[in-house]
């Protein structure tokens, strides 16, 4: 019965490194939130039944109290922005670009989503994108493990969402504009990227792979990809 | 305060079927109308409903009844009469969208998407909004601030009208070719605004005017229950004194006022892009797809709240005339209001985080979010204080009340990882969301509405609703609610996607790697009776106009001036405009010799009843 109310336990395998803060979060505004749905349920059924309709018994005429009013305002007030600043530096980190991490062992490549698949370049032996050694795999992203990944993402026709769940990466794909997104995957394994924006009749089944190998097996596929 | 409004139209006006009950100007008839009218387009959102909720706990499988046979599947065998329909229908040139989407009874992915965009527009459009703001909008705020009618009469009946128009034309939309919109509710460009993305043409075109025409309604409504409100309070009835529902309806009014136009422009620009080759929203035409979503939740945000203020307020009234006791907090349960209103219009940006608007903003955004929590919790922890030391009557609109509550919290609690940009990356788009809007807008608005149905029915009709059918009702729907929307955040949390045709395209585990599919069919068992649930509430609703037990002035005691109006209300509504002494919450004053107040009741005038005995609390 607890695992279907435990939030936290459904979260997917976390193979990142900034997963961890996310999830951290996750579970922080858990029990905030747990505690808080549990003390005002206790109040509520508490009060349905002490203050049920008897006999003889009259409701007591109570117009308010500024007290409490202001006590739970600032409580509340306090909560939520201690949240909200809380949240800030891992935010920045996942999201704004100058706060990237990056060094010259990066990986880059390109993901374009299109209708209804995901378009993965790669740059290739010189490592910029847009020259002839580029290869474009169809929905298989090859990684290494423990190496910052830079994608280029974009969209050819509509709006797809490109989505690591396991990575915690979520980031619309736009038509028109290429955003930068990071991760670092800290475990081998096959993972799903599916599309998460609704973009046409086929976006239930628009799924890519993401493939972490160890830095041998890695080195091997470019070798193969590039023969 | 309004000398006009004194002036009663006593000269009976002989009224014809017509006048009375269709292009009635009369706004008791027109709530009514809009009550009856919101009710059939909750049967059609449901029916949607229920129909892509099979698909996603049996993918692929023929729907009962108007599917196919399992024999028929594997051995083309006929054997029911589905079977020779869809045979026939395959048989025919003649292309048709539905024969293409939903052969044999199986509902194909364009179809799907058409149901979850219709389901969804319905419900928020042409379901609640009417529903709450219409019916209720209409019948309560003439009534509860002492006057005869609304200010504008035939403004009101022709923003019923055209709303009935808009439902009109949003229903043609089914039966175009290329079938109805496809693109979600939020119609994000350019999957909406290029006909080619989705291959929907007409249907996409026909959303768009609907919703325009929708708009119109809401505008006519608006100012109409803005001016009325300002202008024809009966004399005493200050701000102060008015009753929370009005209150939210009021700035309801005020709130679509203002967002509407946005919509609206940003609907004719979509329009523009399918019609007229411009390219307001196609990237590559030098248009920006996030113009869109800019406008859209620009007007989106406020109008989720005008979703939910009038289910705060409607379940406000109750709650104090339930518990005997004055609101809590009157004042303050005001501000939070007016307060929600003011953030509601700074908070958009919440919808798009992962959009790639510049990340930087989503500061702004994420704190905006968090404060409009505040209000939000300041009004749960009033209605807390409500309860406290009363004297509570477990009647089925005080159940609903107590459910809108208890549903809110959950809603509003859910809304907090969301408003966390960082968490937000990993629910966004899952059902994580889809599992708060239903706790916000079924859980909240739709249960306050239920249960106000339930409590101004007497007023309305004359009659009470049956009080054992209502708590069936109540009790089945509650319970087949949270078993259908509960498991939807784990499902979201575990990265189930919205608004996807097969659950089973991705392989979703839950803890240690177990199938979750089992979820999704638990929801829709669930749903199913929650679907059937709501046939009790229909038939005591329409049984109960004809048959019901016969209800006196004010069956609730409560203090308000629709109760102070005679049953059934006449044409005009009060005998003579009601002199307001009070606030609406009177009740249980020490030293009063009936434990509620009329609002017209002057001091140390005698009382105008008696307690309200045990056994009639029962409905
Ligand atoms: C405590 C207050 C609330 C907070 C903090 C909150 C927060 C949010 C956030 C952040 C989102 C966007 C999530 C995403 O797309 O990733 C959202 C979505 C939504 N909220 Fe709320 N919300 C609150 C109350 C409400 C209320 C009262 C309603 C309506 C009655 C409502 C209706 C919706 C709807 C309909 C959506 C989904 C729109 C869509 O994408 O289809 N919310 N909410
Ligand atoms: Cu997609
Ligand atoms: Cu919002």
């Amino acid at each position: 019965m607890l695992k279907w109310l435990n939030f936290p336990e459904w979260l997917p395998e976390n193979a990142s490194t900034f997963g961890e803060g996310v999830d951290n979060l996750f579970v922080l505004i858990y029990w905030i939130t747990a505690i808080v749905f549990i003390a005002v349920m206790a109040v509520l059924i508490g009060f349905m039944i002490k203050y049920r309709f008897k006999e003889g018994r009259k409701a007591d005429y109570i117009e308010g109290s500024t007290t409490l009013e202001i006590t739970w305002t600032a409580v509340t007030t306090v909560i939520v922005f201690g949240l909200a600043m809380l949240s800030l530096p891992q935010w920045n980190r996942l999201k704004i670009p100058s706060q990237f991490p990056s060094s010259p062992d990066d990986v880059l490549v390109q993901v374009s989503g299109k209708q209804f698949n995901w378009d993965m370049t790669y740059p290739g032996p010189d490592g910029k994108l847009g020259t002839d050694d580029d290869l474009t795999l169809e929905n298989q992203l090859h990684v290494p493990v423990n190496k910052v990944v830079h994608v280029k993402l974009t969209s050819e026709d509509v709006i797809h969402s490109f989505f690591l769940p396991n990575m915690r990466v979520k980031q619309d794909a736009l038509p028109g504009r290429t955003i930068d997104v990071w991760f670092d995957a800290t475990k081998v394994g096959k993972y799903e990227i599916p599309c998460a924006e609704l973009c046409g009749f086929g976006h239930s089944g628009m799924l890519g792979y993401l493939n972490v190998h160890t830095d041998d097996a890695y080195a091997k596929w470019v070798e193969e990809a590039w023969k | 305060m309004n000398d006009h409004a004194n002036e009663s139209h006593d000269h009976h006006h002989e009224e014809s079927f017509v006048s009375k009950y269709i292009f009635s100007l009369d706004h008791k008839m027109i709530g009514k109308q809009f009550l009856i009218y919101g009710l059939i387009m909750f049967i059609v959102g449901g029916g949607l409903a229920l129909l892509f909720r099979w698909q996603l706990a049996w993918p692929d499988k023929p729907l009962p009844i108007i599917g196919v046979s399992q024999e028929y599947l594997d051995e083309g065998e006929v054997v029911s009469g589905a079977d020779k329909m869809w045979e026939k229908w395959g048989e025919d040139d003649e292309e048709n969208w539905f024969e293409r989407t939903m052969h044999a009874g199986i509902i194909g992915p364009e179809f799907y998407n058409a149901l979850f965009t219709m389901h969804a527009t319905i419900m928020v459009f042409f379901v609640v909004v009417p529903l709450l703001v219409g019916a209720f909008g209409n019948f309560l705020i003439p009534l509860m601030i002492g006057t005869r009618d609304m200010a504008f009469p035939v403004l009101n009946m022709l923003s019923f009208w055209t709303s009935v128009l808009g439902a009109v034309i949003m229903m043609a939309g089914f039966l175009v070719p290329g079938g109805h919109a496809a693109a979600g509710w939020t119609g994000y460009a350019p999957l909406s605004s290029v006909p080619d993305f989705t291959g929907v043409y007409w249907g996409q075109n026909l959303w768009c005017i609907a919703l325009i025409v929708m708009g119109v309604s809401s505008l006519m409504g608006s100012i109409n229950y803005i001016t009325t409100v300002i202008n024809m309070r009966a004399p005493g009835m200050t701000y102060f004194r008015l009753p929370l529902v009005i209150w939210s309806l009021f700035i309801v009014a005020i709130l679509l006022l203002l967002a509407f136009p946005v919509v609206a422009s940003a609907l004719a620009l979509l329009l523009f892009d399918r019609m007229a080759g411009t390219s307001f929203f196609a990237a590559a035409g030098g248009g920006e797809p996030l113009l869109w979503q800019h406008l859209f939740w620009f007007f989106g945000h406020p109008e989720v709240y005008i979703l939910i203020l009038p289910g705060m307020g409607l379940a406000s009234e109750m709650i104090s005339v339930f518990s005997r006791k004055p609101i809590f907090g009157y004042k303050s349960m005001v501000w939070a209001m007016i307060s929600i209103a003011f953030l509601s219009w700074v908070v958009w940006g919440h919808h798009m985080f992962q959009s790639g608007m510049n990340p930087a903003l989503s500061m702004g955004f994420m704190t905006t979010t968090m404060l409009i929590a505040v209000p939000s919790a300041i009004k749960t922890f009033n209605w807390l204080g409500t309860l406290f030391r009363g004297s509570i009557r477990y009647t089925v609109p005080m159940l609903h009340s107590l459910a809108f509550v208890s549903m809110f919290v959950i809603g509003g609690l859910s809304g907090i990882y969301m408003a966390n940009s960082p968490v937000d990356i990993h629910i966004h788009d899952t059902y994580y969301i889809v599992a708060h809007i239903h706790y916000v807008v079924f859980g909240g608005s739709v249960f306050a509405l239920f249960g106000a149905i339930f409590y101004w029915f007497p007023k309305m009709f004359g009659r009470h609703m049956n009080a054992t059918l209502g708590k069936i009702h109540f009790w089945l729907s509650f319970l087949a609610f949270n078993g259908v929307f509960f498991p939807m955040h784990i499902l979201g949390v575990a990265g189930h996607r919205r608004r996807i045709h097969n659950p089973l395209d991705t392989d979703l585990r839950g803890p240690g790697g177990m199938e979750i599919q089992g979820i999704n069919e638990f929801i829709t068992i669930c749903a199913f009776i929650l679907g059937a649930a709501q046939i009790i509430m229909l038939v005591n609703v329409f049984w109960s106009m004809y048959k019901g037990r016969v209800a006196e002035q004010n069956p609730w005691h409560a203090n308000t001036l629709e109760w102070q109006a005679p049953t059934p209300v006449p044409h005009g509504n009060f005998d003579q405009i009601p002199h307001v002494y009070h606030g609406p919450y009177e009740y249980s004053v020490p030293g009063a010799d009936a434990d509620w107040i009329p609002q017209t009741q002057a001091d140390g005038e005698p009382s105008h009843g008696e307690p309200i005995p045990a056994g009639a609390t029962a409905d």
